[in-house]
């Protein structure tokens, strides 16, 4: 058994050591709005935070997680930052199929974290591994910059 | 069946409230039973209408079009609410089941249901406004009973309806009883006109999908959990048409969670199939599939290379093929003449949606149950009933948001459907009758063909004495997309494929003597629609070579093309506006030391849209360069969500760019060369140029947006990096060392 902290929840997991934190949360914590996009750390759509870093749960194995603060899309908005993050998105209507939002969305609030005030080569930075085949990377762009603002 | 799905649109049906809803009918003829099925307690929400009205006011569509990304939803519930006077904040969507039906599309003759060829909004404008003015028509019937008052005294706004005289208000939830039970008007009730809108064309209007596609709610297919379901995974082979000649699952059948290893049999033409791993859970179908040992028999596989098609279809291009259009004359106009002369060339690509092809299927007793982001509703719902020998009603299907598609969810061969069903047929051969999901990952996806075809246009043209276009010479080579397919009969004539053709057959510029011929060679590689189909290389050959033709005549790209565009208003009009928005008239601000910069313009009309780019761009000394901006404008007619047709914009553009910075799928030996995002590379945030979407006013009914946009990117960069560099690019993905200073 794995025990994982959850988005403030302790959970007991029945998953060998090896499985990705991804699988883990998807399949044994059927938490799904961290998606599977490519399993290399290629796309960025399983982007979680794992204390406070963005990272990619599809290539951490879930024993490497144990005893650290997961944080999911499921509960992003339970802070400041990650709320306004959900805020800009939805005024601007960032999201179109949305099955990469998840994970630009964890992204972007762990770059606010760091840079309260982002440049665009900021933006450019953090997010360059988070792929949207909808190409909504100019709303993207524009929701960070607007959370920036409401946070400032 | 022991359960149904976990779907958000069926609870909130439950929640709106047994007996309260309102069932309507935009069919006349169904609408009986829609009040009769309205009034049952037993079912009280049938699902073969477009409107449901809760007890709680809440105003639920049902999409009969699948919810991708193109703000398709959003769409539909903005047409409904607009005739219905709802509240936008009391209106959801939920996608419709398979049943043509009911659900057929108008757009596509009405007998079949699906999504594609940005055809949603034309084919909904009509009946949708009308489901939700019929709607509209029986609550205020109920309100003038409920209150006694005459129906002409009521006013609806925002999902209230009031008298004056009786100072008598209600929500629609409190009218809804009493409106089920309301004749449907005889007459069809009449529209609004356009100065009566209060939601279409309004510039902010939420998506009605945002909140659950940021809180990680909104439910796709891999997102599907069933009871007692089963995760699947499948070695498929490494080339197309091979088949599992002896496997060995000893290893992967010690991991514990994998429930079973058989042989799913391909079905030669449609899909793969191979070896399958039935797991408890993703991971463990993964792990055992990497623990299987499977040798492959090659006997009737395709063996392909992408370098040799390449070769052959140039070879093809310098002979006749079947002629699409004889204009004119055009030997005798280009004969003596300087040539012009062209070839373009673009490859393979796969659609590389971010959510990698999966359906779940569970079989029944009698009937079939599929959950899946589904865009080819009865065609695929028509195959899974033929290949389990039931009737079409015995397959029900659920239709769950797509993470994209591009077209890859609407195959007409239903490929990775109906591998689902052959994976679940034989589990239960194997007495494993449960719910399975298959997954494909992203290495299955890309590597699972149907991808956009390779395809070379070869062009020659003249200009004649004046420097207008004397003649104009175009050959295409590529491979059919419909041949095969239940569309061939409908969409094949005389061997021409139109989706081959498309673009370059309507040529808009005036070109009295135009030769067009197409060559169809068929090497057997799994080929599809794919964004703007025929018109991602159609828009491509045409709008570079008519740059090619501007350069000759020593003319301005933009005043070329608008010269040539005399019995065309409407590609004028977008061609002014973006010329207009990107100041073309105005020198580019230098560029700094040693770099290059360029604008490029293009115009082309697909699925009835209009869109005209101008790209700007800087390049570096090794060819390396970067896209400033990207000035869009459209003509799709009445703009219903102007905000989502920027979105469509922003984003067709950026699915051109990925295309023409990087796509590129390659057979070698038959084995596609590609696997994942490091070798089929997207296109990222630093690639992204800013994008400015200018939409044209009309009062011409609404066109579709998901595809357009896409078809114009290539050649408005490529003209632009010819403005910069001069050299011409004509073969994409753009290799940056053509363009070294």
């Amino acid at each position: 058994m794995i025990a994982l902290n959850v988005n403030g929840k302790s959970l007991s997991l029945d998953v060998p050591d090896d499985t990705p934190l991804l699988w883990a949360l998807r399949d044994a914590a059927r938490l799904t709005g961290t998606k599977f996009g490519c399993g290399i750390a290629q796309c960025g759509a399983c982007t979680v935070h794992v204390d406070g870093q963005p990272v990619r749960s599809c290539v951490l194995p879930v024993a490497a997680a144990q005893g650290k603060t997961i944080t999911t899309i499921e509960a992003v908005g339970n802070d400041r930052i990650g709320q306004a993050v959900q805020e800009a998105w939805r005024n601007l209507d960032v999201v179109q199929c949305g099955y990469c939002q998840s994970g630009q969305i964890m992204s972007a609030a762990a770059l606010l974290k760091a840079k309260p005030a982002p440049t665009d080569a900021d933006i450019d930075a953090a997010m360059s591994g988070n792929v949207c085949r909808c190409a909504t990377y100019v709303r993207i762009r524009a929701a960070i910059h607007e959370a920036a603002a409401a946070l400032a | 069946m022991n359960t149904r799905i976990v779907n958000e649109s069926r609870r909130e049906f439950l929640k709106a409230g047994a007996g309260l809803a309102l069932a309507v009918y935009a069919t006349p003829a169904l609408a009986a039973a829609a009040a009769a099925a309205a009034e049952s307690p037993a079912t009280p929400f049938a699902p073969n209408a477009f409107v449901r009205i809760g007890g709680d006011g809440v105003v639920t569509v049902v999409s009969k079009h699948l919810e991708m990304g193109q703000g398709t939803f959003t769409g539909i519930a903005t047409l409904i609410a607009e005739e219905l006077d709802a509240d936008w904040s009391q209106v959801r969507v939920v996608g419709a089941p398979a049943d043509a039906k009911r659900y057929g599309h108008a757009a596509w003759g009405g007998a079949i249901q699906g999504t594609g060829g940005s055809s949603a909004m034309p084919g909904a404008w009509d009946q949708m406004r009308q489901a939700g003015a019929t709607a509209r028509a029986m609550l205020v019937a109920a309100a003038a009973e409920t209150w006694n008052v005459p129906a002409e005294q009521i006013l609806v706004s925002r999902g209230v309806l009031s008298h004056a005289g009786s100072g008598r208000r209600a929500g629609f939830g409190e009218l809804a009883a009493t409106a089920a039970r309301q004749p449907v008007p005889a007459e069809p009730p009449k529209l609004k006109t356009a100065d009566q809108y209060t939601l279409i064309g309004k510039l902010k209007l939420p998506r009605t999908d945002s909140r659950a596609k940021t809180d990680g709610s909104a439910m796709f297919t891999q997102d599907v959990q069933l009871p007692d379901m089963l995760v699947a995974v499948i070695a498929h082979p490494p080339r197309f048409g091979a088949r599992v000649a002896r496997f060995d699952a000893a290893k992967a059948k010690t991991i514990t969670g994998v429930a079973d290893v058989f042989v799913v049999p391909g079905e030669p033409g449609v899909y793969a199939g191979g070896v399958a791993v039935l797991a408890r859970d993703t991971w463990t179908a993964l792990r055992a599939r990497e623990a299987l040992t499977v040798e492959w028999d090659d006997a009737g596989a395709l063996r392909a290379s992408s370098d040799e098609l390449s070769a052959q279809y140039r070879a093809l291009a310098a002979k006749p093929g079947k002629t699409v259009i004889a204009r004119g004359d055009v030997d005798g106009a280009l004969a003596g003449k300087r040539l012009i002369e062209a070839i373009y060339e673009v490859p393979f690509l796969a659609h590389a949606s971010m959510e990698p092809l999966n359906c779940v299927v569970a079989l029944g007793a009698d009937g079939c149950e599929i959950w899946n982001g589904e865009q080819f509703h009865t065609v695929d719902q028509g195959a899974v009933a033929k290949k389990l020998g039931i009737t079409p009603d015995r397959v029900t299907i659920n239709q769950l948001y797509a993470g994209g598609s591009f077209g890859r969810r609407a195959n007409p061969k239903s490929d990775y459907i109906l591998e689902t069903v052959a994976l679940a047929m034989a589990a239960r051969e194997r007495g494993r009758q449960v719910p399975i999901k298959l997954v494909w990952t992203r290495e299955d996806d890309t590597r699972g063909g149907y991808y956009r075809p390779l395809t070379v246009h070869a062009v020659a043209a003249a200009l004649d004495e004046n420097g207008a276009i004397a003649g104009w010479r175009h050959r295409i080579v590529g491979q059919s997309i419909l041949k095969g397919s239940p569309f061939e009969a409908m969409m094949v004539k005389d061997g021409i494929d139109a989706t081959t053709v498309e673009g370059v057959d309507d040529l808009p510029y005036a070109v009295e003597n135009l030769h067009l011929d197409l060559h169809s060679p068929d090497p057997g590689v799994p080929v599809q629609w794919w964004r703007s189909v025929g018109h991602t290389h159609s828009g491509f050959a045409t709008e570079v070579f008519v740059d090619e033709l501007a350069g000759a005549a020593g003319a301005d790209p933009y005043r070329f093309r608008r010269g040539l565009l005399g019995a065309h208003p409407r590609e004028i009009g977008v061609l002014d506006r973006v010329a207009r928005e990107a100041r073309w008239s105005d020198p580019l601000p230098p560029a700094a030391e040693g770099l290059r910069r360029g604008r490029g313009i293009a115009v082309h009309k697909s699925f009835d849209t209009y869109v005209a780019q101008v790209a700007e761009v800087t390049v570096r000394p090794d060819g390396s360069f970067r896209i400033d901006r990207i000035v869009c404008a459209v003509d799709c007619g009445v703009a219903i969500n102007p905000d989502v047709i920027r979105a469509q914009m922003e984003g067709g553009i950026g699915y051109g760019l990925s295309a023409a910075l990087y796509g590129a799928i390659t057979l070698k030996d038959g084995i596609v060369e590609q696997s994942n995002f490091h070798d089929y590379r997207p296109l990222r945030m630093q690639d992204m140029p800013a994008v400015e979407v200018h939409i044209v006013a009309s009062t011409e009914k609404p066109t579709g947006v998901g595809e357009p946009g896409t078809a114009v990117a290539a050649p408005a960069l490529v003209n632009a990096l010819f403005a910069a560099t001069g050299r011409r690019v004509r073969r994409l993905p753009i290799d940056p060392r053509e363009l070294r200073a």
